[in-house]
Order: structure tokens, then C-alpha cells, then sequence
């Protein structure tokens, strides 16, 4: 029978939405016994969010001020000492968990899956290769135990419903010292977070300044939708790098995804492709973005858009 | 101090990858391969910590096939010391490319080793990671930014909410993001240098990394594909089309 933990990722109090996707995939092998690990300062608060989500069987807490802050070559260690009663280890594909499930891996000496799209079995899975111009049925072997990062954006979130019993665990072993958490930079935004929203309105080199890209949040704030960006936009400054959506950005999958001005570089369709619905609004109408729209729209994307707030 | 580089050779990122039709593999032959963008990066930094006076030396490192010498002296003319083939005709997964870095860890001795977050041929994301653990020492990935100083580096991170900075005792490894640099044009001149700059043959077999334990790749498939929608030629029908899918 399969057993699997996850490795829940965390910020500023509230667990990571795509913890709860993970158990979506994790719930897909079958007959698994799920349990979520969560270690932090306090993790009460922390563990009564993993607690509810529906699926879950136990959630084990570690408390230690050494985690405060998840750092990955302090969290591997923790992990890989309790991953000798599970088959499986899984982690969510953001920022947390690409830094921390390797290191997970490596001190298992097992493999890693990353990005896991799709269960063909307790130990076969797809995953995305080349910028997912190719997807993969990969066989994970079976004396080891399966390490996978999920690929938040091919899994709903499980919902809540769940009572999971809450176990306050210690481990024994020795943290580095070696890193130190220096500070956080976090966006000061009301907005709903990119990779949880059902809408993103996203802008890309075609608006041409900071400035401009107003019109992108003032759609967005019209329909309750997230900001997001292409690279081109990101590299030109006009939106901070957490608001970047592609191959090496965030893979989102909202309901409807409104592109202004990308013209849709493979790098950032890979990181939309998932989404319900596309709507492309840009001026040369040979982009590659219509090839994936559903719904195109020619035009001046500063007539269009503040047009298309009004209109909503 | 030494820098050691991570220089893996990719399929070009212009290249739009074909699914083999038995389902075999991606289409290789006569594509056009490179230097593996993030590598790239990782290059660029090692050189202007070497033109800081921060380094003195950069190291480049690839795993490849014998006919990877070209791509290494590529490397060269864009400014790196020498380089280590690590000769494999097999593909190396990310935790058997760690535990063969690890070794030219231990022949160089490096005070910092960058690598790209991910080669964007497996797109991965777990060679640097892997690396630092197994060398059991810090790891600074997604890096955006990269100070060293009195035996530490203090690095920026691109992370989901917005820019973490951590400060790692040296020796480390750092993986790099997008927006560290931009790497620079290699000149004529430096491709004549780069010719007879040291480049250094070691048979993966001599290393005493065994391969074979990683994943296993049953089958390859195109990804789904998103059937062409509609062009709707104004907002009043883009609107209407919205709300006919309860999405306004």
C-alpha cells in the first residue's frame, strides 16, 4: 500500500494553495494513506488548514524556529529522516518546493519527478519535457521511495470537508548553519494570488511602460482577476518577476486567462495552456497567441482593454 | 577563488520540438543544439565575478558525448580559464549529473559553483539542489542577484512572492534565474584564444559514478493540444461570448 507524505509550503501564515492540489495527485494512487508534514515557528494555525483538507489522513507538525523561514538545506534534512516509513514524497511545484524536494531526493538517493501532470500508477506518472512540447511517461524505481514535485497546475485543489488527526512530532537530527534568511521582498498586493485566481488579465511588451500597465490592473480589478505578465514584460520592468507566466514563470490554470498585447512565445503558452479559456487581445493578428485563443480580438490593445472594462 | 560553471549543451530554444511518431523520443537529428540559456547566465556571472576581482579563475564543466568539444570551446571564447569534459555517450540524470559534479568538486576544490536553475531540454529543475546536498553545503537557487563578500555570498532569489535574499557561507552552489545577466557576444578574436585555452577528457567510467538507477522514460507524446478558437470582431461580441460561457 502506498504512503504518501507531503511537504507543505507556507507564507505569512497560510498554507500554500497548491498543497491542497498536491493531494489531488496523491489521492490518485490508489488505496494511499495521506499525510501532510508541516513544519514551521507555530504551526498550529498551519496544520488546522492541512487538517481540513478532505483526503488527508494525519498531519504531523514539527515546531522549531529554525523554520520560520523554509529553507530548503534546513527542511531536506527533517523530511528525508521521516521519509523511511513512506512510499512516496511529494511536494508542491512552487518556489519552495523546486528548492527543497531535490535536496529531499538526494539525501534518499532517489530520483525526482518533477512537475508531475498525470497517476498511471503508483510508481508511473507523465511529467512536461521542453518546455512541454513533449510529455513523458516515466517509471520511478521501485526499491527507492518516489519523489515528485506536482504540477500544481494539472490538479484541482482538493476541498475542505476534512479532519485529519494533528500529530506534534519531533525529529532528531542536525541543521546547517550555513544560510541565513537575510529578508523577503513581497509584493504589496490586494489582488488574488496568480496561481490560485479563476481570472488573470496578463500584459506583455506591447503596453510599453510601468505606466501603462494600469489599464492591465484596472481590467483585473473590474472582474476580481489577477495581474500576471510575459517575460518581455518583466524584463522591461514594467511588473515585479512574481508576476511572470511561462516555462520558467508560474504555470497557472484559471478559468479565463485575458492576454493583452503577448504575442505568445512557446515559453509563455506552456504556462497557460491549462486555462479554461483564452482570450487574446493583440494587434498583429498573425501572433501565435490567436493559435491557442479561444476568443481573439484584433485592435489597440489601449482602446480594447479600458473598452472591455467598461463593457464587463 | 575559483569558480566552477555548469555548461550543459541543449537543443536550441528556437527549435520547436517534435514528438517521434512511434513515440520514441523528440527529433534530434540535425537540429540545432546550445549552450543551455541558464548556463549561459551562470557563465556571465562567474566572468564578471572573475572581472571583479572576486574570482580568479572559471572553470566550465559539461557532460556530454565525445563531440561536445565545440560547444566547450564556446564556452571558452566567452571567457572561461578551462573546461572538464566529462566524456558519456548515455544520458545522465539530474542526481548521476550531482554525484559527477561532485567528484570535479573534489578534484577542483571551487569556492562556488553556478548552474542554471534548469536545462530547458528535461526542464528538471534538480541538479543544483542535489549537488549542494550531497556536497553538504548551502544552496542559493533562482538567484537574480549575487554579492560575494568576506566568504559569503548574498544572493537574491526569484521565489513565487516576490524576492527572498539569503546569505550562504562559501563554498556554495547558485542556481540562476533569468534577470541575473545578460551574457555577453563572444568576439572573433576570443574564438581564436579559446583554441588553445586547456581543455581537459575524463572518461565518465573513471569517475566511479554509476549510471543507470534514475527514472525511467516509458513513452514520449505530444502534449494536448488547444483546438484554434474564434475571432470575434469587436468587444461587444468578445463580451457576449463570455457571458455565453457564464465567465461575465
Amino acid at each position: 500500500m502506498s504512503k504518501i507524505l507531503i511537504v507543505a509550503d507556507h507564507l505569512n501564515g497560510h498554507l500554500n494553495g497548491a498543497v491542497a492540489r498536491c493531494v489531488s495527485a496523491a489521492r490518485a494512487i490508489d488505496g494511499a494513506e495521506i499525510h501532510i508534514l508541516v513544519l514551521a515557528a507555530d504551526p498550529a494555525a498551519l496544520a488546522a488548514e492541512a487538517a481540513a483538507i478532505e483526503g488527508v489522513a494525519k498531519v504531523l507538525t514539527v515546531a522549531d524556529s529554525a523554520h520560520a523561514h523554509l529553507i530548503a538545506q534546513q527542511v531536506a534534512p527533517v523530511v528525508a529522516k521521516l521519509a523511511a516509513g513512506y512510499s512516496h514524497v511529494f511536494g508542491p511545484s512552487s518556489s519552495f518546493g523546486k528548492d527543497v524536494m531535490p535536496a529531499i531526493a538526494a539525501l534518499l538517493d532517489a530520483p525526482q519527478v518533477s512537475d508531475l501532470m498525470t497517476v498511471e500508477g503508483s510508481h508511473r506518472f507523465t511529467r512536461p519535457i521542453y518546455a512541454g512540447n513533449a510529455i513523458i511517461t516515466v517509471e520511478a524505481p521501485a526499491d527507492k521511495p518516489v519523489v515528485a514535485t506536482v504540477r500544481a497546475a494539472s490538479w484541482p485543489a482538493t476541498g475542505a470537508g476534512g479532519n485529519a488527526a494533528v500529530e506534534a512530532i519531533s525529529v532528531e537530527v542536525s541543521l546547517p548553519t550555513h544560510t541565513q534568511f537575510v529578508e523577503l521582498k513581497q509584493g504589496n498586493s490586494d489582488r488574488p494570488d496568480l496561481q490560485a485566481a479563476a481570472k488573470v488579465v496578463s500584459g506583455g511588451r506591447a503596453l510599453g511602460s510601468a505606466d501603462s500597465f494600469k489599464i492591465i490592473y484596472s481590467l483585473a480589478d473590474k472582474i476580481g482577476a489577477a495581474v500576471g505578465a510575459s517575460r518581455a514584460a518583466v524584463d522591461a520592468g514594467y511588473v515585479p518577476n512574481e508576476l511572470q507566466v511561462g516555462q520558467t514563470g508560474k504555470i497557472i490554470a484559471p478559468q479565463l486567462y485575458i492576454a493583452c498585447g503577448i504575442s505568445g512565445a512557446i515559453q509563455h503558452l506552456t504556462g497557460i495552456k491549462d486555462a479554461g479559456t483564452i482570450v487574446a487581445i493583440n494587434k498583429d493578428a498573425e501572433a501565435p497567441i490567436f493559435e491557442v485563443a479561444d476568443f481573439g480580438l484584433v485592435g489597440d490593445l489601449f482602446t480594447l482593454v479600458p473598452e472591455l472594462e467598461k463593457a464587463l | 577563488m575559483k569558480i566552477l560553471v555548469g555548461y550543459k549543451r541543449v537543443v536550441d530554444y528556437n527549435v520547436r520540438i517534435q514528438v517521434k511518431s512511434d513515440g520514441s523520443g523528440v527529433v534530434t537529428d540535425g537540429v540545432k543544439l546550445s549552450p543551455n540559456p541558464f548556463d549561459e547566465i551562470a557563465l556571465e556571472e562567474a566572468l564578471r565575478l572573475r572581472e571583479k576581482g572576486v574570482a580568479t579563475e572559471v572553470i566550465i564543466a559539461t557532460i556530454a558525448p565525445a563531440d561536445a568539444q565545440a560547444h566547450l570551446r564556446n564556452g571558452l571564447a566567452m571567457g572561461a580559464n578551462r573546461a572538464l569534459h566529462v566524456v558519456s555517450d548515455q544520458p545522465v540524470s539530474p542526481l548521476e549529473a550531482a554525484k559527477v559534479f561532485l567528484k570535479l568538486i573534489e578534484k577542483e576544490q571551487p569556492d562556488i559553483v553556478l548552474l542554471g536553475k534548469q536545462a530547458i531540454d528535461d526542464d528538471a529543475n534538480q541538479t543544483g539542489q542535489m549537488l549542494a546536498t550531497l556536497w553538504g553545503r548551502p544552496q542559493a537557487t533562482f538567484a537574480s542577484a549575487v554579492d560575494v563578500a568576506d566568504g559569503a555570498a548574498t544572493v537574491t532569489r526569484e521565489v513565487d512572492a516576490g524576492l527572498e535574499v539569503l546569505k550562504v557561507q562559501l563554498p556554495a552552489v547558485i542556481t540562476v534565474d533569468l534577470r541575473l545577466n545578460e551574457p555577453r557576444f563572444i568576439k572573433l578574436p576570443d574564438i581564436m584564444k579559446a583554441k588553445s585555452k586547456p581543455l581537459e577528457t575524463l572518461p565518465l567510467a573513471d569517475l566511479g559514478v554509476a549510471l543507470g538507477g534514475g527514472l525511467k522514460t516509458v513513452s514520449f507524446a505530444p502534449p494536448a493540444k488547444r483546438s484554434k478558437g474564434v475571432m470575434v470582431k469587436d468587444v461587444g461580441e468578445l463580451v457576449a461570448a463570455l457571458k455565453a460561457k457564464g465567465l461575465a
